[in-house]
């Protein structure tokens, strides 16, 4: 079917889609209205006994845990994937390639860019690692301090360190760090097993509320979610790079 | 309802066509992430600030990374390259990607 | 007035599915995928709100006030990491489609199997 066909057609059947979607929106409560009983039941009772003060995150980790654990194997299973596919483009090229290009310098960055690198990745990582360990406290969490963990790095791949990079941290130890944050979830959930009864049951004492070691296995899970994000994302980036960055001579040479 | 959830409906809705309407891919990464910093404001008024800042970060950081990667990773590869030089051994001028 | 947030919801729906449906780039067609998530966070997040509802976020205030919906906020939080996990996944097989057949059109691939 031609291209203008096709959007012929759509605009025929998205018109009808809309009304559709309209007219079955119209059948739920009004904005502002909301009437849940298990959302009800689960805040005035069993959040409150856990002694978290953020409720997303406790909801995402402790009493929903099944379901994190369950996205975090989505996420391993789609770097898997994007590792598979980009790794097995790599070796079809030609190996000797790469040792040529890792005696030449890559694509140089300017200084402001560098320069700007440096003040950035350190307050990356330490806003990182805050949000990650602050999970249960104070909006944040592992998911969002996975990913401001993963830009310091990238922000140095950006600044033209990348085979700087590489050396320090090579591409089995994002491996490591991604597939440790995955099993030390399903393991903290074995620990519930051993201690609790139930997979994922919080198993260490609740605390204090607002104190940095409360809410039972929240922190630890936010910990183990946080590591396996940052290798995801780490290793998706590096492997779509991996060639781009190291250039033949031609274009070569830091400015 | 507030005058800035409103506001920020608006805004989002306006993005979101100017992506659709857009033919180039790298500007539509641009649009991308500008779309995701009126759903972090539009999040802020529905008075979620843990979405608003997981959406802050994946559609700033995560997904512009990405799909601009990606991009870069097209642009370089040189399709029939089994056996070739396959990428990024054209003589590409620095200021390829203004498409 | 207050059936807007739906409204822009189902319209991002429709606007992004019209960017999918009509694209002549893959990458195109995965941001346009993008466009159709978000849609489905504006509804869902709009359904759990409550007017006058604070933060889900207990530090300050007592547990007991009137506080919005956190269970639809855990939804759209997993939702949000695995749309880019899922852009990611497509956009390898985007550029694999590309490396094997030289194109990145949607319906350029479809004749070179022929």
């Amino acid at each position: 079917m031609s291209a203008r066909g096709r959007t012929l057609l759509f605009l025929v059947s998205g018109t009808g889609l809309l009304t559709v979607l309209l007219i079955g929106l119209h059948g739920l409560p009004a904005f502002g209205d909301f009437h849940g009983v298990l959302s009800h039941a689960i805040t005035t009772r069993e959040l409150e006994a856990r002694h978290a003060t953020d409720y997303v995150t406790a909801l995402n980790f402790d009493l929903r845990a099944f379901d994190t654990v369950g996205e975090e194997a989505i996420l391993f299973a789609a770097v898997t994937g994007v590792v598979m596919l980009m790794r097995n483009m790599r070796e079809e090229d030609h190996s000797e390639r790469r040792r040529r290009a890792d005696r030449h310098r890559f694509q140089g960055a300017s200084e402001a860019l560098r320069v700007q690198a440096l003040l950035m990745v350190a307050l990356l990582v330490a806003f990182g690692i805050y949000l990650d360990l602050h999970g249960a406290l104070t909006p944040g969490g592992g998911f969002q301090a996975g990913i401001v963990l993963a830009a310091g790095p990238a922000v140095v791949m950006l600044a033209g360190r990348y085979l700087t990079l590489k050396r320090i941290a090579p591409d089995w130890m994002i491996e490591v760090l991604e597939s440790s944050g995955a099993a030390g979830l399903v393991l903290i959930g074995v620990g519930g097993l051993v201690f609790g009864g139930i997979f994922l049951h919080n198993f260490l004492p609740y605390g204090t509320p607002d104190e940095l070691l409360s809410a039972g296995t929240m922190p630890m899970v936010s910990v183990a979610v946080g590591l396996e994000v940052t290798g995801a994302l780490l290793l998706i980036f590096s492997e779509f790079l991996d060639q781009s960055l190291l250039s033949s001579t031609r274009e070569s040479g830091e400015q | 309802m507030t005058v800035l959830q409103v506001s920020a409906l608006a805004i989002v809705a306006l993005c979101g066509t100017a992506i659709v309407l857009n033919p180039s891919p790298l500007r539509q990464t641009l649009l991308m992430a500008i779309l995701g910093f009126a759903l972090t404001a539009l999040f802020f008024a529905f008075q979620a600030p843990d979405v608003a800042l997981s959406e802050l970060v994946v559609s700033g950081i995560a997904l512009p990374l990405i799909v601009l990667s990606a991009l870069r990773r097209l642009a370089d590869q040189n399709p029939e390259g089994r056996g070739k030089e396959s990428s990024g051994a054209q003589a590409e001028p620095p200021t390829q990607g203004k498409h | 007035m207050s059936f807007l947030p739906y409204a822009v919801g189902a319209w991002l729906f429709v606007v992004g599915l019209w960017g999918v449906v009509t694209s002549n780039h893959l990458v195109r067609t995965v941001i346009c995928l993008g466009v159709v998530q978000s849609s489905s966070y504006v509804i869902l997040l709009a359904v759990g709100y409550r007017s006058g509802g604070k933060a889900p976020i207990v530090a300050d205030i007592s547990p007991h006030s009137r506080l919005v919906d956190p269970v639809v906020q855990v939804l759209v939080l997993t939702d949000i990491v695995i749309e880019a996990t899922v852009a990611a996944l497509l956009l390898a097989l985007v550029v694999q489609a590309h490396r094997r057949f030289g194109s990145v059109d949607p319906s350029r691939l479809r004749a070179l199997r022929h």
